[in-house]
């Protein structure tokens, strides 16, 4: 058991790794909050998942653990990706499509 | 809390919930059957199902029912396996020497008409690598996609929302 904990650990600290190289490559905010949130949400879960495989006394809070987690980033990054825009950091310049100017018209049509 | 007053039956519904599930919680916390534990747990959920019931119903929870928890069931294991299968995509652009990323903002729209059923949407596709919602407006969704497949409201909807949305109607409508 201590085993599989290892490796599934292991493997959840790649995609940390991953995660953090993500953050360094891409070209702007909101490619890096992808990287930097998501590839996280992996990493996190197995890290914790593989610690509670290690010491099975510890593997139902770790499970709760896991669920706050799941519970709570979508929030944070969803946060920091509208802030971006209701500040107006531009998308970068590679970016293939932008529908916000759309999107402004329900809002428009909404009030 | 605005001045809406909620029934007798809804409050102690609510209270009943809060308990079970607070209560639920803090079993599987400390772990332990001891009397002065289980006492003090009991006491602190007690408080707080009393004080924030009404929280729980402003959440506008549908009553649960043997088919809504399965088809929840079925949803947790669909979005972990979209977690999976998205990270390794995100994670093969991050490590790819050109990165080949094509970035852009889409718009979707979604059928769910109550607001936990559109934010349990919302956050199931920010959980999704690769795609993330920046704004909720009415029944559209403002999407961050980091590899754009369609351009159009209808197929971008098809391929970010279907998928969960599917099964987020049975159990909200």
């Amino acid at each position: 058991m201590t085993f599989v904990g290892t490796i599934v650990t292991a493997i959840g600290t790649v995609f940390l790794f991953l995660g953090g190289l993500g953050v360094f490559r891409f070209p702007d905010v909101y490619n890096r909050l992808q990287a930097g949130t998501k590839c996280t949400t992996l990493g996190a879960f197995l890290t914790i998942i593989g610690v509670g495989l290690m010491e099975p006394s510890w593997f139902v809070k770790c499970l709760l653990i896991a669920c706050f987690i799941l519970l709570t980033n979508p929030i944070s990054s969803h946060a920091l990706g509208r802030a971006a825009r209701k500040s107006g950091v531009p998308l970068w310049e590679g970016s293939v499509l932008d529908k916000t100017a759309e999107f402004e018209g329900y809002q428009k049509a909404g009030e | 809390m605005v001045g809406t007053a909620y029934s007798v039956r809804d409050r102690l519904k609510g209270f009943l919930y809060m308990l079970g599930i607070s209560f639920l919680v803090w079993l599987a916390l400390t772990r332990s059957l001891e009397a002065q534990e289980v006492l003090v747990g009991a006491a602190i959920c007690l408080v707080f199902s009393l004080l924030l019931n009404t929280h729980y119903i402003r959440l506008g929870l549908p009553p649960l029912t043997v088919k809504r928890a399965a088809f929840f069931a079925v949803y947790l294991v669909v979005l972990l396996w979209e977690i999976m299968k998205a990270n390794l995509d995100v994670a093969y652009r991050v490590v790819h020497p050109r990165m080949p990323i094509k970035p852009g903002v889409v718009v979707i729209k979604t059928a769910l008409t109550s607001d936990i059923a559109k934010m349990i949407l919302a956050n199931s596709i920010t959980l999704t690598p690769g795609t993330f919602t920046l704004d909720v407006i009415g029944d559209r969704l403002l999407i961050h996609w980091i590899n754009v497949k369609a351009e159009s409201v209808e197929e971008a909807t098809d391929l970010i929302g279907e998928r969960f949305e599917k099964y987020l109607r049975v159990i909200f409508q």
